[in-house]
C-alpha cells in the first residue's frame, strides 16, 4: 500500500477451535493490510472464516475453545495477538470499534440507550456522568436519530431495527476509533434501511477519517462501500485486491463463480442462473491443497485432484498485477 | 378491477379479492382487544396456470401473512380467495384437506419446517399417507422419483434433515411440496437463508420444476433481484396493501410508485463503477397497528403533501396494460396525467 505503514497488518493468521470431534482450523493463514482511512471488504459464504478473522483481530474468540495458533495482527505496529487482556480492553472501543449484525443482541435490553453510549465514553475518556450523557446526545444526533434528547431516555425495544443499528454505530464511534470492524452490519435490515445505514457509515467515515473492515456476504454492499476486497473461501484467502480488480478482473475461479451466480437487475429473466457445483468441504475434511479445487470448473481439474501436490502442498499467493493477489494454483485460476 | 369482459378471468388459478387479515392486539392481560394489527388490508391478486407471481416488500409489510392466508394457514378477516373456481376463504380445516393436494407451501427455514425426528423418506411419504394415495411400494418409488427430481441421491431417503446442508434441506422441502403435483406452491422467502451460490441452485431448481410440471408459484421475497429472475409478474406490498403491480421488466424499467422507485434505488449493485442516485425515504415504516389514515406511504414519500391530502385514500388504477399502481398525489409524480386518463 504505497510503501507507507498500514494501519492494520494481518500476517499469516491461523485460528482453530477445539471441538469434541477434534481441532478444526477455521482461519488458515490469512494475510491482508489495511491503510488508514480506507475501507476493506471481507466477503465469502457462511463458514468461510470471515467472522472468525474479525474475532481473532479483536481477541474476542470464545474461550477456551478458540485459539490463534500462529500469525500476527499488527495495529499501528503493535501485535494484538500478544497483547494482554487489559491492553485489549483499552484498545476495543477506544481505538477499534465494533458493529455487529444483530443490533438487538449487541444492545443491553434493560439499559437506556443514552446510558449505554455514555458508559463507553466514561470508561474510555474518563468523562463524568453528566458530560458523558451530553456527548451521547451529540453522538445520537450525529448518527441521524431524530429527537436525540428524547431517545437517550428510551430502551432498545422502543426503537426500530434501523434506529437500533444507528445506536450500535453510535456506541462504536463514541470514542472516535481509528478502525471500525463491521460484521454484517446491514444483513438484518431492510434494503431501504440498509441504504440509509451504509450512507451514514460512509459519511461518518469521511468525517472522522477512520478505516473500516466491512464483513459481508453481499457483493453489492462490497462494491458500493469498499476500496479493497479480500475474498475468502473455506478459511483461506482466495483472492485480494482493489475493488475494481476483483469485480472487473477476477482471477480466482471461486470469485468468478460467485460474481456469476448472483441475480442482477439486468440479468435475463426466467432463465437458469450460473451456479457453482458442489458444496464447501466440511471443516474436518479440508484438503491441504487448493480448497476450491473439488468444485473448480477448470478443464484439467481431475489431474490436480489426483496429484500428490493436491494432497500435500498448500498453495501460496501470487501477485498477478500490482496489489492483486491470487491463490497460486493454476487449477483454480482463470486461464 | 375484474370486469365481466375480462378474458383472463376464466383462466385464473387463484383469484384473491379484497383480502384482509386483521389480528386483534391485546394491551393488557385482562383487557379485551380494542386495536387491530392490519397485516393485510385489502389485497387483490390473481395468478394464472404455470405463472410465477413475485411478491416483494420489506419486513412487516404483510407479504408472508398474505401467503399464509391464501393457503389457509390463517383465517382471513374479510375478502374472497377463489382457488380452482372454489371459494376457500371460509372452508374448515377438514374441507381444506383435499385442496391441499393442489396448494402447497415452501418455507424460508427448512430446518424448522421439516420434522427433525423423521427420516427424509417419512417426510416425503407423509403427503401420500394423509391423502390415502398408493401402497408402500408406490410410495417408495415416489420417494425415489422425488429425490431425483430435486437433485438428491436416493440414499438420502434414510437420513435425517439435520444431516443435510441448508441448500439440501431446502431441496427436501421442495420435494415435499411437489409430491402431490400441486397446481400452486406458495414459496415464502425460500432462498433468503441460503448462501449466494446455493441460492442460484435453488432458483434454477424451481424454474426447472415449473417447466416440467407447469406449476404456478406465489414467490414471496424481499430481494428484488431474486424476484425479478423468477417472476412473470411482480407486486410490491407496503403496509398491508399492494401499491404497484406490473409484468416482467416493466416494474424495473418504468416504476411509477415512489415507494417502488425508492426500493429499486436502494439495492446495492455488484458493480463498483456504477453509482446510482439513491432515493432516501423519510422516517420509518409506520406500525400496522392503527396505521395513519389515508395513504400509508404519503408521510414518507419524497413528494410532500399536506396532511389533509395525505389522509385521503389513493385508488388502485391500471396505468398501462397490466401495470397497476396506487394512485395518490403523494405516491405518483405525474399524478394529474394519470388521474385524468
Amino acid at each position: 500500500m504505497d510503501g507507507s505503514e498500514p494501519l492494520l497488518s494481518v500476517e499469516d493468521l491461523t485460528t482453530a477451535f477445539d471441538t469434541d470431534a477434534g481441532r478444526v482450523t477455521a482461519v488458515d493463514g490469512v494475510s491482508f493490510d489495511l491503510a488508514a482511512g480506507s475501507t476493506l471488504g471481507i466477503v465469502g459464504e457462511s463458514g468461510c472464516g470471515k467472522s472468525v478473522t474479525a474475532m481473532s483481530i479483536m481477541s474476542l474468540l470464545p474461550r477456551p475453545a478458540g485459539k490463534v495458533l500462529s500469525g500476527s495482527v499488527l495495529f499501528e505496529g503493535e501485535d494484538l495477538i500478544q497483547a494482554s487482556d487489559e491492553r485489549m480492553q483499552a484498545i476495543r472501543g477506544n481505538e477499534i470499534g465494533m458493529i455487529f449484525q444483530e443490533p438487538m443482541t449487541a444492545l443491553n435490553p434493560v439499559h437506556k440507550v443514552g446510558r449505554q453510549i455514555a458508559e463507553s465514553i466514561s470508561i474510555h475518556e474518563g468523562l463524568n456522568k453528566k458530560n458523558a450523557l451530553d456527548r451521547a446526545v451529540e453522538i445520537l444526533k450525529m448518527v441521524g436519530i431524530p429527537a436525540p434528547e428524547v431517545r437517550v431516555d428510551e430502551y432498545p425495544h422502543q426503537l426500530s431495527g434501523g434506529m437500533r443499528q444507528r445506536v450500535v454505530i453510535a456506541i462504536a464511534l463514541a470514542c472516535r476509533p481509528k478502525l471500525v470492524i463491521a460484521d454484517e452490519p446491514t444483513t438484518a435490515l431492510d434494503v431501504t434501511v440498509q441504504a440509509q445505514i451504509l450512507e451514514l457509515l460512509q459519511s461518518l467515515q469521511k468525517e472522522l477519517g477512520m478505516a473500516v473492515i466491512m464483513i459481508t456476504h453481499d457483493l453489492g454492499v462490497i462494491a458500493e462501500t469498499c476500496s479493497d476486497v479480500v475474498v475468502m473461501y473455506a478459511g483461506r484467502v482466495a483472492e485480494r485486491g482493489s475493488v475494481t480488480q476483483i469485480f472487473d478482473n477476477p482471477q480466482h475461479l471461486y470469485t468468478v463463480g460467485l460474481l456469476n451466480s448472483i441475480p442482477r437487475l439486468d440479468s435475463p429473466r426466467k432463465q437458469r442462473l450460473n451456479t457453482i457445483d458442489g458444496h464447501v468441504p466440511g471443516l474436518m475434511e479440508m484438503p491441504v491443497g487448493a480448497r476450491f479445487a473439488p468444485r473448480s470448473p477448470h478443464p484439467r481439474i481431475g489431474e490436480y485432484l489426483n496429484s500428490a501436490s493436491f494432497k500435500e502442498q498448500r498453495p501460496g499467493m501470487i501477485e498477478v498485477e500490482a496489489g492483486h493477489w491470487v491463490e497460486d494454483c493454476s487449477y483454480v485460476r482463470v486461464d | 378491477m375484474v370486469t365481466s369482459t375480462d378474458s383472463l378471468s376464466e383462466a385464473q388459478l387463484l383469484d384473491v379479492k379484497g383480502l384482509k387479515v386483521h389480528f386483534p392486539v391485546k394491551e393488557g392481560v385482562f383487557s379485551r382487544a380494542k386495536k387491530f394489527c392490519k397485516a393485510v388490508d385489502g389485497v387483490d391478486l390473481r395468478i394464472g396456470p404455470g405463472e410465477t407471481y413475485g411478491l416483494v416488500g420489506e419486513s412487516g409489510c404483510g407479504k408472508s401473512t398474505l401467503g399464509k392466508a391464501i393457503c389457509r394457514l390463517l383465517k382471513p378477516t374479510q375478502g374472497e380467495i377463489n382457488f380452482l373456481d372454489q371459494e376457500i376463504g371460509n372452508l374448515s380445516r377438514a374441507a381444506m384437506r383435499p385442496l391441499r393436494r393442489d396448494m402447497q407451501i415452501v418455507f424460508q427455514d427448512p430446518a424448522e419446517s421439516l420434522n427433525s425426528r423423521h427420516t427424509v423418506r417419512e417426510i416425503l411419504e407423509e403427503p401420500f399417507i394423509i391423502q390415502k394415495i398408493g401402497d408402500q411400494a408406490f410410495r417408495n418409488a415416489k420417494v425415489e422419483e422425488l429425490l431425483d427430481k430435486v437433485g438428491l441421491e436416493s440414499k438420502a431417503a434414510d437420513r435425517y434433515p439435520f444431516e443435510f446442508s441448508g441448500g439440501q434441506r431446502q431441496r427436501i422441502g421442495i420435494a415435499r411440496a411437489i409430491a402431490l403435483e400441486p397446481k400452486l406452491i406458495i414459496c415464502d422467502e425460500p432462498v433468503s437463508a441460503l448462501d449466494v451460490s446455493v441460492q442460484s441452485q435453488i432458483l434454477n431448481l424451481l424454474m426447472d420444476l415449473q417447466k416440467e410440471m407447469g406449476v404456478s408459484y406465489l414467490f414471496i421475497a424481499h430481494d428484488l433481484a431474486v424476484v425479478r429472475v423468477i417472476s412473470d409478474r411482480i407486486g410490491v406490498m407496503y403496509l398491508g396493501k399492494l401499491v404497484e403491480e406490473a409484468p416482467g421488466d416493466e416494474l424495473f424499467n418504468n416504476p411509477v410508485h415512489e415507494y417502488t422507485k425508492a426500493l429499486l434505488s436502494a439495492i446495492p449493485t455488484p458493480d463498483p463503477s456504477r453509482k446510482r442516485e439513491r432515493i432516501v425515504l423519510r422516517g420509518d415504516v409506520p406500525s400496522p397497528i392503527d396505521p395513519p389514515p389515508g395513504c400509508a406511504f404519503a408521510r414518507r414519500s419524497p413528494i410532500e403533501v399536506s396532511e389533509e391530502i395525505a389522509s385521503q385514500d389513493g385508488r388502485y388504477q391500471e396505468v398501462s396494460p397490466g401495470h397497476w399502481v396506487e394512485l395518490h398525489p403523494a405516491t405518483v409524480a405525474d399524478y394529474d396525467t394519470y388521474a385524468n386518463r
